[in-house]
């Protein structure tokens, strides 16, 4: 009864989506006697099926259909309603049979409503035919009689049952468009068919709506077998094994060749490829087959929608492993979705621009060398940039500044950002936050790539980008501070061979590598680096550049050397190692040794981090989630007079320098450089000695004009990590010490140093330190700002008191007496824009300066900030922007 | 504890025995697949330090987990030969990377003794009792605790 009953879950679900798609092209088609003939057919299987298996509940709903549908085929006229009922009714089936799979029992429930509306419908057509029809179709009385109890078996002959069976096999074995076989056949699935059933399932560029039905290729179906997946996955990993095996002999013959075993081997090593592609040709399935529901689903749409949507097809053959076909199906869906809601205009809309009522969704799919292309293109209104572009500044992602440089298509590009969806409502159909990031993330894991492009307008396409299986793929070994690694070959487009006096050598900015490439500037890191497992390299300019592409983003992985190319069979990482995003899996090489598979991904994320996408990393998607106190701050890693590193924001950094040993002078009592045509101090942290040959490093803070030079022993790293002071300091210079990167790490405290430098540096005049000193609230949930601001705050004369959040800040507001508030932006719990607004509500309070401190300053949020009552608006970071505001606020508050 | 060798048959377990830092350890001998000498090791960068690293084990790869890390035991300073115990849990093969191998021993399992209140804890998360073998006591190792090696470990990794 098991088996039976399996085997009836995987056929009916296969007929009902077919049935879906018929029933589509007949509403279009309602004369087309042969497709209804079809649809009749099917369904009689699955009633037929139901009685024998005993399913009362499934086979009383499809006897009722099948009673409307052979109304049809009488001549009943054939109505949008009535195809909406039938195809309620499936979904009705497919509820059912879900539950039967979960259960192995028929769900318990009632079906009346449905069947009552089907016997309307049918006697509402029989009213308008005009013609009794009853006579002719002895089934309708039947239901009526047997509504509310189940149909007994016996109303199906054997007869008929055998053949319902056959049926349903064939129609299977040549999928959604060969409904029926003519003679009864072995059983026979579409798993592995001959090539020429695939070409035969779904003809290529042809247009769904009027694709003829192909019933005339039943003989087809005596071609192709049904075999287990688990039989065609075993045999694959043999086959896995067994280049593997070729692999280690080729090995083992590069190094001691003998020619006696030479030819064998070559004729093997054939014969193994040849098998190789054997037995993928039997997993690979056309991506038609990740299309058969999108009829139905845009047909739902366009009704839903109030829009006319023509959904072409193209390439539905195209072949590409079941594996990477299941993890595409949905992705394939949700896009199609969104370009019906989002794409395509309403029929008025478009007639306003000038285009035909009806739109276009065209998918289509082909091949280009070693993976699948698939498109899913609209003739829509095509992305709204603007949105995009403020929605890309209010969430965070990226200020104004830079999003004024960027170009449309990075722009664009956010839309893959994590929960972004500009769809101002949310509709039924899309728009619920979970939107083309979600399908990134899965074309992602199968080492796919995604891109949009999009014309105002005109419309849009999105192009996926993935690799025909996953199993088997070719690599580039590389060899990185000793170790070998194993680089998809699918994500490499050049290997460059840097040396320090080419044409071709790695130069520096700041502490990023980059390399000049045919006049672009590409990003570099070493592999060894972001392997974390670069102590003892040398950091010599030589080495190799695999240039790599991930999406549109470019970068180069420096590596100590390239060997060769190699087939490499995928296996997944262990699961105690699978959350290191830096590699996809690993591969037992031909010499017997294990690799790691570098995942071009997260060395993208890795790099992109800080070099070309900063919106891109892991890291971001908790930022957004969890407000500000997770945002990254770039820090500088150094150390100074001991072994254990310091960090400084790297915001404050004006330079890093280094300065010859020689160049150092000693005056007046402190170390100077000459620096920029003026003196500049240098001061020391404690414990530091000033080198004296080679070279100093030094950082550079400037600031109105004046520069100093903190003395550094060396500097390590850049970073961007979460800053939390975890342990405040009691020491002068050191703000307190928190984690980063795993290591315990001294902040420093910048606004210490400065006074060394210049003893008034924060002192101008116009600001001393009065006996009327003016109160000065500072808001901000990060310890880190409290900490840098409060000293600087009041260095310029103010009588400083925090608080961590709106909350508490509003109490001390409200129980003693300010000039002037500092406030963060984002904050968990109130931000900075609900605090301004219950403050200018404040009868008391309503004309207190307010001044906004954020990490986001865009024309957007120094809108807002206006909006919610702020006076001024300055970016973090910013000391003398934040002094200047206060003085402006405070001397006109004065005058007020 | 009595002597209850004339008990019920059936009450005894047998463990492959190995040392790990000096210190006797015992596994049960069902959940053991193979010895072997650990050889072409591949480590994995960016993994906790517990994972010694991958290797290739007759076409199998097994993820070496280095005991003395796991255990929270001194590192090896001397040069010796490291050996590991294979073994499989839910699908994969790890191997447990110990200093010697030693016999397999049968014991009474109800001369099994509880932790001793004052073990280490880290030590006691993974031990599931202890053996008196003669003059020698034997840790029994929680094969499937020893592999959680999960969310504490990689937090720092």
């Amino acid at each position: 009864m098991d088996d039976l009953l399996t085997e009836f879950l995987t056929e009916t679900s296969e007929s009902l989506d077919t049935v879906d798609n018929e029933l589509v092209r007949f509403e279009q088609e309602p004369n087309n006697a042969k497709i209804l003939g079809n649809i009749f057919r099917l369904v009689h299987t699955i009633k037929g099926t139901c009685g024998f298996i005993g399913l009362p509940r499934l086979e009383a709903l499809t006897h009722a259909a099948e009673t409307l549908m052979g109304k049809f085929r009488d001549g009943m006229p054939v109505t949008s309603p009535a195809v909406t009922l039938i195809l309620l009714t499936l979904d009705r089936i497919k509820e059912i049979l879900g539950g039967l799979e979960a259960t192995q029992s028929e769900p318990a429930g009632e079906d009346s409503d449905l069947i009552d509306q089907l016997h309307d419908m049918v006697a509402r057509g029989m009213a308008a035919m005009d013609a009794p029809a009853a006579a002719q179709d002895p089934e309708p009385a039947l239901v009526v009689a047997d509504l509310e109890r189940p149909l007994r078996p016996g109303e199906v002959s054997l007869d008929e049952l055998e053949r319902a069976f056959q049926e349903t096999a064939v129609e299977d074995a040549v999928d959604a468009h060969e409904p029926v076989a003519a003679d009864p056949v072995p059983p026979i699935t579409l798993v592995i068919g001959k090539s020429e059933s695939a070409e035969n399932l779904n003809k290529p560029s042809q247009k769904m709506p009027i694709e003829p039905p192909a019933a005339d290729n039943d003989r087809i179906a005596n071609q192709s077998i049904r075999v287990n997946v688990d039989t065609l996955e075993h045999l694959m990993t043999m086959v896995s094994e067994l280049v593997l095996t070729r692999n280690q002999l080729l090995e083992i013959n590069r190094r001691n060749a003998d020619s006696g075993i030479q030819a064998s081997l070559q004729r093997l090593s054939n014969v193994t490829a040849e098998l190789q592609d054997g037995v993928m040709k039997t997993r690979m399935q056309p991506i038609g087959n990740a299309w058969q529901k999108l009829p139905r689903i845009v047909r739902d749409l366009s009704s839903e929608l109030g829009k006319q949507i023509e959904l072409e097809l193209h390439g539905a053959d195209t072949e590409l492993d079941r594996q990477v076909l299941d993890l595409i199906k949905d992705p394939l869906t949700h896009m199609v979705r969104n370009s019906a809601d989002h794409g395509l205009e309403t029929p008025a809309e478009r007639l306003k621009a000038g285009k035909p009522e009806q739109g276009t969704i065209r998918l289509s799919a082909y091949h280009e060398g070693g993976h699948i292309i698939v498109c899913i293109a609209d003739n829509g209104r095509g992305l709204n940039t603007a949105r995009i572009k403020a929605k890309a500044v209010a969430s965070g992602l990226v200020t104004e500044a830079d999003v004024e440089k960027m170009t449309e298509a990075q722009i664009h590009k956010f839309i893959f950002a994590p929960g972004f969806s500009t769809a101002a409502a949310v509709t039924s159909v899309s728009g619920r936050g979970v939107g083309m990031d979600v399908v990134r993330t899965n074309i992602d894991q199968i080492g796919g790539t995604i891109d949009v492009s999009s014309v105002a307008g005109e419309g849009s396409s999105v192009t996926v980008k993935i690799p025909l299986t996953l199993a088997i793929i070719s690599a580039l070994i590389v060899e990185s501070a000793g170790d070998r690694f194993a680089i998809p070959q699918i994500a490499v487009i050049e290997l460059v061979r840097a040396r320090a006096n080419s044409e071709h050598r790695i130069e520096r900015i700041k502490d990023t590598l980059v390399l000049r490439l045919r006049n672009r500037l590409l990003p570099l890191a070493h592999l060894s680096t972001l392997m974390k497992c670069d102590a003892g390299r040398t950091d010599t300019e030589g080495g190799f550049i695999v240039v790599t592409q991930v999406g549109k983003q470019t970068f180069g992985i420096i590596v100590d050397g390239v060997f060769h190319t190699e087939e490499i069979v995928v296996k997944p990482m262990c699961t105690k190692l699978r959350h290191i995003s830096m590699f996809s899996g690993n591969t037992i090489l031909g010499d017997g040794a294990v690799i790691l598979i570098v995942d071009p991904n997260g060395i993208a994320k890795a790099i992109g981090g800080s070099a070309i996408a900063p919106h891109d990393s892991a890291d971001d998607r908790n930022a957004g989630q969890n407000g500000k106190d997770d945002a990254l701050t770039s820090l500088l890693i150094f150390r100074a007079g001991s072994p254990q590193p310091k960090a400084v924001p790297l915001a404050l950094i004006t330079r890093l320098e280094e300065i010859a040993a020689k160049d150092i002078e000693y005056s007046n009592g402190r170390h100077m450089v000459q620096y920029r045509e003026q003196l500049m101090p240098l001061i020391m942290m404690d414990g530091v000695e000033i080198a004296t040959t080679g070279v100093q490093p030094i950082l550079v803070f400037s600031d109105d004009g004046r520069s100093m030079g903190l003395v550094v022993d060396q500097i390590t790293d850049i970073v961007e990590e979460h800053l939390t002071i975890a342990v405040a300091s009691t020491r002068d210079g050191v703000l307190g010490s928190a984690v980063i990167k795993g290591q315990a790490t001294e902040v420093i405290d910048v606004g210490h140093f400065l006074p060394l430098a210049f003893a008034d540096w924060f002192a101008r005049s116009e600001m001393r330190p009065s006996q009327n000193a003016q109160s000065l609230l500072l808001v901000d949930d990060s310890a880190f700002f409290r900490n840098m601001l409060a000293p600087v705050l009041k260095a310029a004369g103010y009588r400083v008191q925090v608080a961590s959040n709106a909350r508490d800040g509003l109490s001390i507001l409200r129980s003693s007496e300010f000039q002037i508030v500092v406030t963060d932006i984002e904050m968990p719990d109130m931000d900075g824009f609900e605090f301004a607004e219950t403050i200018r509500a404040d009868k008391r309070l309503s004309e207190l300066p307010i001044i906004a401190l954020s990490a986001i300053v865009s024309q957007a949020a120094v809108e807002r900030g206006r909006q919610a009552g702020f006076h001024d608006y300055v970016a973090k970071f910013d000391r003398p922007g934040l002094i200047a505001a206060l003085k402006e606020q405070t001397s006109m508050g004065h005058a007020a | 504890m009595s002597n209850v060798s004339d008990h019920q048959p059936a009450a005894n377990t047998e463990y492959v025995t190995a040392t790990i830092g000096g210190q006797l350890f015992g596994i049960p001998i069902s959940r053991v697949q193979d010895v072997f000498k650990p050889e072409r090791l591949t480590r994995v960068p960016l993994a906790s330090h517990d994972v010694a690293g991958v290797l290739n084990l007759r076409g199998r790869i097994v993820t070496a987990i280095d005991m003395r890390a796991r255990l929270g035991l001194p590192k090896d300073d001397t040069a010796r030969e490291a050996m590991a115990i294979g073994v499989d849990l839910r699908g994969e093969s790890y191997g447990l990377m110990i200093d010697t191998i030693g016999e397999v021993v049968r014991v009474q399992n109800d001369e099994c003794e509880i932790n001793p209140a004052n073990l280490d804890p880290w030590l006691g998360t993974m031990a599931a009792g202890v053996h008196r073998l003669g003059t020698e006591l034997m840790v029994v190792l929680d094969i499937d605790r020893v592999l959680s090696l999960d969310a504490e470990t990689h937090a720092n990794a």
